[in-house]
């Protein structure tokens, strides 16, 4: 009963008319049966091009469906006395003006500490702080009602603290401040620091940066009997919004559904603070008992959440001659904003990467979140571990300036060992550096030392340009920092005609977690792409799931329905072996086909019979990562399963005249494990090194001195990269380099670590701004490295010349 | 006139709006109206182009260049969030569900190469994306030309894109016209479009059912005595050509604009065109064409108008809005100031001269009577003894809005210089010349002296702002340094070529 199938199947992907594209080594691979370490197109890509992959705004609205807008605070700080709602009712369209005294259950959104009112309790907090939520038969006549509230408010206004150089100043913080403090012997670090042949210290002021997802923040709230709620929600977290919305309304959890089928874009913004936006449309819909839609204008979006946190640094550092690091101590200032949201854990994250690939014998890192009347700041993608890292590599330059020295030897000095030097300030004992090779790979791939030579000889002919290069490290810790976070579910359905239904904890905002899973179960089914469909994030399939973050979206749910499609295949092989004879042990799934003892059937004829026979063709299945913990009061234990590697060289050029840059050619060496898929993966690793790159140099927020506005609060005047920037010369690679732990088919997370390659790109600035001096010119550059950085930076330098 | 609804090509068909305020925009109609949700809002102002669409009008009827090719059509992408409904009268409007209609195959070439190069990963910026590609696909299937990486990168300049890094959709690109072609039938296109343009007669008079009154009136002529006619007598109806700032006034501030008067329609207005020893740029022309025009005077224009927004601004905006606007921080005036533009004023069927360095009083504020509107710029041809260079500072290289920004020129007799103009943005309430520095040029050899003379004298001209663009120190070094840079690059000996003191310049000669 051999079955024909047509192996032109195989070369489809999830788009069944649709061939993939793939060199030859994929291209035979997938042939042979492998469907990981497929470089498969997302599988919404023909989707995506042909505007058809809907987003929660596409979804069209049921009847009845009423529009929201949040009304801002005009003040940074303040007394909010009262609200007069009645000429906002008169306006045209207005069916409901809610304040936080409307809120049926707690006032808070706050995801660890709940001191995040979702409408403003009587303190104002920032300016576009929400004070009100307007509800109204059109999205439009929401927004005019909204942008009215100033005269409707009885504010006694105060003077707001904006800085975090002055929160700290005032010692003002939103969370305990954190010290991460390792010594071989008590007292070692400040002795280090006075025997110190060499000393440094300084400071360091480092910029926040906005998501600037594509698609703005976005709930939509449909009433569903018995007192529910069904949410379609832009978020990370469908299960924290099942939380934060039960939590406002009283409620308990099992009332609100949750659902995300794809975001356009998070990259944290969308972890902790679409929760806002889901409660507000909730407690809307709620009260009303009608659909109510609240979808941001991109101004509102800007002005009322918040962003990567900006930190501000002090250090002193003592390093011996051939600039390896004795001893270090840094406090590390976080602008938190006006509520704790994630910053707690940012900090911690920062605190654990600022070593990044250096061993740091003493070391004494503090943390401090300034509480300050603006925004608060959350997640963003590497989640305070660059901007931790970051300041190590400044270290590490000025360290090499000060000397002399090139700044690879110094970095190459500083690096974890292998069998020593190999222990974090943390206490993690790291079992899988790979960096020293990796950055050996790079410096020959990218002719480095040629290069080096040619800038200085670029150097000594050019007057009114300059250029610069760096290469720069990046080690990367993977898992939450809270262990019990760690952990994901799967939702594996195998139809009766062979088709095939993942659903799993994770969310789809584009980095190809949904693509990646359902390789994983047609490998582990030995089916095609095209028999196998993903569905929408929702609460109602997988309970109690984590945020998708922290980069182990594909570890968790990869696993967790590697385990569902395992379970199932293993029921059929069971099947298969009983009913066809032979070992269970022996049946093979590849191509779609089923081989067992001696005959071949197509999978869907094997789950046919296998239906037919009573056998259960679906499954759950789980994951939680093994060996983590971590003590959150000393500081210490293995937070990390394993790290991520990798490398970049980037060269620049500046101009002196004016502070423009642009980036000339940049290598990337990464480290993504074995690639589930690699076409995926160089994605994320370009993708992130572009926005981290954004972030170090046009991407500059700017508040109003004294009242607190956000003066960049849209892509006019806030200015994430161009194709324009993106270097004609982006030579990205994968370094092979299985992970040593057994995760999802031996691959490593991707999302954040890139994040640290466009630390290259600064250096390579500060670089090029260093050739405008003598010898030992050592530029005072902060970050964003913007054209008047970049003159201030080379002023620096002259106020020191001879 | 009459009453007409808002008619225009689309989905095939001709389609008749006549429910939809005057400001209502296209992308609003799209998504709302008749669910055609594949275009996305992602900023609602003009500058993220996840909005993009195209927009195509009989090329005899457009009246000027710049735009795309096909048929007997121009097409043009513009962004919908800003563009209001009733300016597509007459027109066709091409989204991003209209693609695989011009092939057999399941996806037109342009998707599947974003598809092969995995150009989308968060996929919402994608269909402006692929818009704005298929712009790019059209004007060089119909010039048989394959653009470089280069003129793909600034052809996407208009379209931000937060996942990817750009690179994967730059290769889709170049890959897009490896793949078996798809052709765009633009005969029936036309035919519509002819259809609507008998039906039009002298222009459109449009206002939503049941709201007729003053306040909610959009008109748009076809010739310019008519528009002047209906201005004089309306002269607190809004001016509305490209929309690329009064959309934000709608989107953004909420402000009522009142009756809507758009020029967009006047072909008269649309002309560019050489009168004896002057270029006239009508006010209706859009930036890419006007441009392309003054490039054709001056090459040296040419970054100027690359950073000058992005095509679907570009597309849509026009000089004579930028330069009637009179923002501090428009490009456009400090490079027409230095070329000595006049602008023609019309007022009923009065019209009168002004220079452009008289026509800003102060911020925001110029030399327009009631009722009196910018009819052209003219600019003087070059003389060939002209030395000039355009320079534009901000953050990023493209579709930002100026630090600062300058139009400098010399004219030399020998060594001599016998005329100066140093026109600046960014550096005072309005765009205006810098005196003191040009006092220091005027006769003087053009040497470092001299140079180093209107560099110090600078600091008597401007006393700038410091605001999220740049601190007042920033402007006032940049400025004295742009100076130099002008002289560097135009100074007698040994000048300095563009690659050598522009890093972008630098870096698209590919010298690594």
């Amino acid at each position: 009963m051999n079955q024909d199938f047509s192996p032109d199947r195989a070369a489809c992907g999830f788009a069944r008319d649709i061939p993939l594209v793939l060199d030859a080594g994929e291209a035979a691979a997938l042939r042979a049966g492998a469907r990981v370490g497929i470089s498969a197109a997302h599988e919404s890509a023909h989707l995506h091009v042909a505007g058809a992959a809907p987003y929660v705004d596409d979804v069209p609205e049921a009847a009845g469906t009423l529009h929201a807008a949040l009304a801002p605070s005009p003040v940074a700080s303040g007394v909010l006395r009262s609200i007069d709602r009645a000429a906002l009712l008169a306006m045209p369209g207005v069916v409901a003006v809610l304040t936080a005294a409307d809120i049926p259950g707690a006032n808070d959104c706050g995801p660890v500490i709940h001191d995040d009112p979702i409408l403003a309790d009587g303190t104002l907090r920032y300016r576009g702080q929400p004070v009100a939520l307007i509800v109204a038969t059109a999205r439009d006549l929401a927004r005019l009602a909204a942008a009215r509230i100033g005269p409707c408010l009885d504010i006694e206004p105060a003077t707001p603290v904006l800085t975090a150089r002055e929160a700290y100043a005032r010692g003002d913080a939103l969370l305990p401040p954190a010290s991460l403090i390792r010594e071989s012997a008590p007292g070692a670090l400040t002795a280090a620091l006075a025997a110190a042949p060499h000393r440094l210290g300084g400071q360091f002021s480092l910029g926040g940066q906005e998501q600037f997802y594509l698609e703005g923040q976005i709930a939509y709230a449909l009433p569903t009997e018995n007192q529910g709620l069904r949410v379609l929600c832009s978020t990370q977290h469908p299960s924290e919004m099942q939380h934060l919305i039960a939590h406002a309304l009283g409620w308990r959890s099992h009332q609100v559904l949750v659902e995300c089928r794809r975001m356009g874009g998070g990259f944290g913004g969308k972890e902790s603070q679409s929760g806002l936006f889901a409660c507000c449309a909730s407690i809307a819909a709620a009260r009303l008992g009608r659909p109510v839609k609240l979808r941001l204008d991109r101004d509102d979006d800007f002005i009322m959440t918040g962003r990567r946190h900006p930190f501000e640094y002090d250090y002193d550092v003592a390093f011996d001659d051939d600039g390896r690091i004795t001893g270090i101590e840094a406090t590390l200032i976080a602008n938190g904003g006006h509520s704790a949201d994630l910053s707690g854990a940012v900090m911690t994250r920062a605190l654990c990467h600022l070593d990044n690939a250096y061993y740091l014998p003493e070391v004494a890192i503090n943390g401090f979140v300034a509480r300050t009347n603006t925004q608060s700041n959350t997640a963003f993608r590497g989640f305070g571990g660059p901007q931790g890292a970051l300041l190590i590599e400044i270290v590490m330059d000025r360290i090499a300036r000060h000397l002399g020295r090139d700044p690879l030897a110094v970095r190459r000095a500083n690096f974890y060992g292998v069998a020593s030097r190999n222990v974090t300030p943390y206490r993690q004992t790291i079992e899988d550096n790979v960096v020293a090779a990796l950055v050996d790979e790079l410096v020959a791939q990218a002719d480095y030392q040629g290069r080096v030579a040619a800038v200085a000889a670029f150097n000594r002919s050019n007057s009114v340009l300059k250029k610069g290069i760096a290469l720069t490290p990046v080690k990367f810790g993977i898992s939450f920092n809270v262990p019990h976070l760690n952990q994901a579910g799967a939702l594996v359905h195998v139809y009766a005609d062979g088709s095939v239904l993942v659903n799993h904890g994770g969310t789809e905002m584009g980095q190809g977690l949904n693509t990646k899973v359902a390789q994983v179960v047609a490998d582990a089914l030995g089916i095609g792409f095209a028999a196998v469909r993903c569905s929408a994030t929702d609460t109602s399939k997988i309970a109690n799931t984590s945020a998708t973050a922290a980069s182990t979206g594909a570890d968790l749910n990869g696993m967790a329905a590697r385990d569902a499609a395992m379970t199932i295949r293993n029921r059929l092989a069971d099947f298969a072996a009983a009913r066809h004879g032979g070992e269970a042990a022996d049946v093979q799934f590849a191509n779609d086909v089923v081989r067992v003892s001696g005959i071949a059937l197509a999978f869907a004829t094997l789950v046919r019979q296998a239906y037919e026979a009573r056998v259960q063709l679906w499954s759950d299945g789980f994951y939680a990562t093994p060996k983590v913990h971590w003590n959150p009061k000393g500081l210490h234990g293995r937070p990390f399963y394993y790290f991520a590697y990798g490398a970049a060289a980037s060269e620049v050029i500046i101009d002196t005249l004016t502070g423009e840059v642009s980036l000339l050619r940049a290598d990337i060496l990464h480290d993504a494990g074995r690639s589930l898929n690699p076409a995926i993966d160089i994605g994320q690793i370009e993708g992130g090194f572009i926005q981290s790159m954004g972030w170090l140099t046009t991407e500059e927020l700017v508040w109003h001195a004294t009242d607190g506005r956000l003066l960049t609060h849209a892509p006019s005047t806030y200015k994430i990269p161009t194709a324009n920037d993106c270097p004609a010369a982006l030579h990205t690679r994968l370094f092979d380099n299985p992970n040593t732990e057994p995760t999802i088919h031996r691959s490593k997370a991707v999302g954040e670590p890139p994040m640290l390659l466009a630390f290259s790109v600064l250096l390579a600035i500060r670089d090029a701004i260093a050739a405008t001096g003598g010898p030992g010119a050592d530029p005072d550059l902060r970050a964003p490295a913007t054209p008047e950085a970049v003159l201030d930076a080379i002023a620096s330098l002259d106020a020191i010349r001879p | 006139m009459m009453q007409q609804p808002i008619s225009f090509y689309f989905d095939n068909r001709i389609v008749r709006v006549a429910d939809q305020p005057i400001t209502a925009t296209v992308l609003a109609w799209l998504r709302g109206a008749v669910r055609r949700t594949g275009t996305k809002e992602g900023c609602a102002e003009g500058d993220c182009g996840a909005c993009t669409v195209i927009v195509a009008e009989l090329a005899d009827e457009a009246g000027d260049a710049g735009g795309i090719r096909a048929g007997n059509l121009v097409l043009r992408p513009i962004n919908a969030c800003i563009r209001f409904l009733p300016t597509l009268h007459g027109k066709a409007l091409l989204t991003i569900e209209d693609l695989a209609g011009l092939t057999d195959r399941a996806l037109h070439p342009v998707q599947q190469a974003m598809v092969d190069c995995h150009g989308s990963q968060c996929g919402f910026c994608t269909p402006g994306f692929v818009m704005s590609l298929f712009a790019t696909y059209l004007r060089h299937q119909a010039a048989q030309t394959t653009p470089d990486r280069a003129a793909i990168a600034h052809d996407l300049a208009g379209n931000l894109c937060r996942c990817t890094g750009y690179r994967p959709i730059l290769d889709a690109a170049a890959r897009m016209f490896a793949l078996p072609p798809a052709t765009l039938d633009t005969a029936p296109i036309e035919a519509a479009l002819r259809a609507v343009a008998a039906e039009t007669g002298a222009g459109l008079s449009y206002a939503a059912a049941g709201q007729a009154g003053p306040g909610a009136r959009f008109y748009a002529p076809r010739e310019v005595d008519a528009l002047a006619a209906w201005y004089a007598e309306r002269p607190e109806a809004t001016l509305l050509a490209g929309a690329t700032d009064i959309g934000l006034w709608v989107n953004k501030r909420f402000r009522d604009v009142g009756d809507l008067l758009y020029l967009g329609d006047v072909a008269a207005l649309r002309c560019i065109e050489r009168e004896g020893d002057v270029l006239r740029i009508g006010a209706g022309a859009t930036l890419e064409a006007a441009w392309a025009a003054l490039i054709g005077l001056e090459p040296a224009l040419g970054e100027m108008a690359l950073r000058f927004a992005g095509p679907p601004v570009r597309h849509a905006g026009t000089m004579g809005g930028n330069v009637a606007n009179g923002s501090p921080i428009g490009d456009a005036a400090p490079v027409l100031m230095a070329m000595d533009a006049r602008l023609v004023l019309q007022h009923g069927a009065q019209s009168r001269e002004v220079p452009l360095d008289a026509f800003y009083l102060d911020y925001m504020r110029n030399d327009l009577a009631k009722g009196e509107f910018l009819r052209a710029i003219l600019v003087p041809l070059p003389d060939p003894d002209t030395r000039m260079r355009a320079y534009k500072i901000s953050k990023r290289f493209d579709c930002d809005i100026s630090a600062l920004s300058c139009g400098l020129a010399v004219t030399l007799e020998g060594e001599t210089i016998s005329r100066v103009r140093l026109a600046f943005g960014g550096m005072a309430a309005t765009v205006r010349r810098a005196r003191h520095a040009e006092a220091a040029l005027h006769e003087a050899v053009w040497g470092e002296a001299a140079v180093r003379a209107a560099m110090a004298a600078l600091d008597e001209d401007f006393t700038p702002l410091s605001d999220l663009r740049a601190s007042r120190g920033y402007r006032r070094l940049v400025a004295r340094n742009l100076l130099w840079r002008f002289w560097l690059e135009t100074r007698s000996a040994a000048p300095l070529p563009a690659a050598s003191v522009r890093v972008r310049t630098f870096a698209m000669a590919g010298a690594v």
